[in-house]
């Protein structure tokens, strides 16, 4: 592997729930490389945005943190000034809603070319070629069109797809995209989650992918860091996640998804409901809702150990590893 | 001739301004049968569920219901209360489609006052506690208000107040998209249950076809305003016809799946043959 490009370790996060300190972040670890993609899958609740936003830098007032986030050797957390702003100009960002991201009363020429021209000093005439050039690297073909569009003229997917360009103009070296194609049409999403999965390619981006969805981070992610209650509960090769997940709460998610292909009596559907890091219980927080919990799964946090490659937090993962891919398999 | 379907569809159209959001759809349902109308965003199929309820009505076309036709809107209070007892929706987003001062019981108890107007205090009581199991909410949860509740128990209570007016059909207008995965399966369970005990029959609107392969029998797919694919639901999933439906189907994130860019281009290429 090469040298990280972000290195998270050990980061707690807590915010302030109504004046009171709420942890929502348990000791996140990841890693990642130049031109790596990492899919952060979970559900509501389960931390997964708070991690990117913590890396975004952009937590909400009032918010306390511990451990590291390592960028380019530097910690993010006390950036300030100058250095501060050179890493904004390095990490890029993609929500779920593009609409809410760009200004309604400004055209996407504007919208597009504003970084340039403020941060890199590049003149009107060129930032707006360059801008065109960038929504043919998207798929749309008559850029300069589009740019004297104002956004309501625009489809969800169109708009998605210009909001990514325009993060691609300022080469950024980090890419954080939080849940980027939950608004759009299946159809769509194959065509954004391409270029995105290209453009990462071609140009050695790496990329922090955020979604619910564990089978569409494993189509361009190298690696997925399944969160549940604020902690990474297995970070492994995307592929095996599905015949041989290590932790109970991976094999539910991957059986309780409806399959296009067959029809169950009865999903998988375990108990209860996910909770989020402060409401955890002592012990793992998965436990009062895991099968396969033991007494001893109740009294401490389990540590995070390396099993054949992946990390995983399971006192059981050893034992239970022959079970899970029996169980996902019955799925599939 | 078998028996009378449960709902009816002849014809449907539906313009906005000079747009046609719908046209010529036709379909029914089986008493007791499941049906899902499969689309991109819009393909129409939410206008369809929009008139079979009743909150917009068809510029032509004929909707029928229990026998009944509901192609107009009701012109008095008894009638829309009749058509209440024949099809109810619930909605995609469990925070917006509930009366945020209203607790579960309240909610439910209003639809009973109006449905079941010759029930006592006692008897609406009872039946309120019998939705409340057979959706699975405890009476902790059926006296919390909306906002201390998750979406999942929100959704439930959706459920449980379309099924209060007892009615045949129930639309299900992507009621589970917005779900946590763990949650949805626990609610698509719950549908299943639901309609075997009641023999309720549901209409879904969705564009998940896990979900559709799930809780369907039968499987409409719109595109432009159009039918363009229909038949059993397991046929139309595994073997599309129509170029569009492979497209969709091949569109769906699966384990080994590679997104490409050609698929989108190939529906602006895929005409109906």
């Amino acid at each position: 592997m090469t040298v990280p490009v972000l290195e998270v370790d050990r980061l707690v996060v807590d915010v302030l729930v109504e004046g009171e300190p709420r942890t929502v972040l348990h000791e996140v670890s990841l890693s990642l490389g130049e031109g790596e993609a990492l899919g952060l899958v979970g559900e509501s609740g389960s931390g997964k945005s708070m991690t990117a936003r913590a890396v975004a830098r952009l937590l909400p007032p009032g918010a306390r943190t511990s451990g590291t986030i390592r960028y380019g050797g530097h910690d993010v957390r006390t950036l300030k000034g100058g250095a501060l702003r050179d890493y904004r100009g390095d990490v890029a960002l993609v929500f779920q809603d593009p609409r809410a991201h760009v200004n309604p009363v400004r055209r996407i020429g504007d919208f597009m070319t504003e970084a340039l021209r403020t941060l890199h000093g590049v003149d009107k005439h060129t930032a707006a070629k360059r801008a065109a050039a960038a929504l043919a690297d998207v798929g749309i073909a008559d850029g300069e069109r589009r740019l004297e569009q104002y956004p309501h003229e625009l489809s969800g997917g169109l708009l998605q797809r210009v909001v990514i360009a325009t993060m691609l103009l300022t080469e950024p070296k980090l890419l954080l995209a939080d849940e980027p194609t939950t608004a759009l049409d299946v159809t769509t999403q194959a065509e954004v989650m391409a270029i995105l999965d290209e453009l990462r390619q071609e140009r050695g981006m790496a990329l922090l992918f955020i979604t619910h969805d564990l089978d569409l981070a494993g189509a361009v992610c190298d690696r997925t860091a399944v969160m549940y209650a604020g902690q990474i509960v297995e970070t492994r090769e995307s592929a095996k996640l599905h015949e041989d997940p290590l932790h109970p709460y991976t094999a539910a998610l991957v059986t309780a998804r409806p399959a296009v292909d067959r029809a169950v009596d009865r999903l998988a559907a375990i108990p209860g409901r996910s909770v989020s890091a402060f409401e955890a219980p002592d012990g793992c927080p998965f436990a009062p809702r895991c099968p396969h919990a033991v007494d001893a799964c109740h009294q401490e946090r389990p540590p995070a150990e390396y099993v054949d490659g992946g990390l995983v937090r399971c006192i059981r993962a050893d034992e239970l590893r022959g079970r899970l891919a029996e169980e996902v398999a019955f799925h599939d | 001739m078998t028996e009378e379907p449960v709902l009816r569809v002849t014809g449907l159209r539906r313009e906005f301004g000079g747009v046609v959001a719908v046209d010529g759809v036709d379909f029914e349902i089986p008493r007791g049968g499941s049906l899902a109308i499969v689309g991109e965003s819009g393909s129409g199929k939410s206008t369809v569920a929009n008139m079979v309820v009743g909150l917009c009505a068809p510029t032509a076309g004929t909707i029928t219901a229990c026998g009944r036709d509901r192609s107009r809107p009701a012109r008095s209070a008894k009638e829309r209360r009749l058509r209440g007892r024949e099809v109810q929706i619930v909605f995609q987003d469990p925070y917006a489609s509930l009366d945020p001062r209203h607790c579960a019981e309240q909610t439910l108890d209003e639809v009973l006052r109006l449905h079941r107007a010759d029930d006592g205090k006692q008897q609406r009581q009872a039946r309120v506690a019998e939705l409340g199991d057979l959706v699975g909410l405890d009476a902790r949860q059926m006296r919390a208000r909306p906002r201390a509740l998750s979406g999942g128990q929100r959704q439930r209570i959706a459920i449980a107040r379309a099924l209060a007016a007892e009615p045949e059909v129930i639309i299900l207008d992507e009621s589970v998209a917005a779900l946590d995965v763990l949650v949805q399966a626990q609610v698509l369970n719950l549908l299943a249950d639901i309609r075997e005990r009641t023999g309720v029959s549901y209409l879904l609107i969705s564009h998940d076809l896990g979900v559709v392969r799930q809780i369907t029998d039968e499987t409409v797919v719109m595109r432009r305003g159009r039918i363009i694919e229909r038949g059993p639901t397991a046929d139309v999933l595994a073997h599309p016809r129509q170029p569009y439906t492979q497209v969709l189907r091949d569109s769906v994130p699966h384990a080994g799946w590679k997104p490409t860019r050609a698929l989108r281009a190939l529906t602006e290429g895929a005409q109906p043959s």
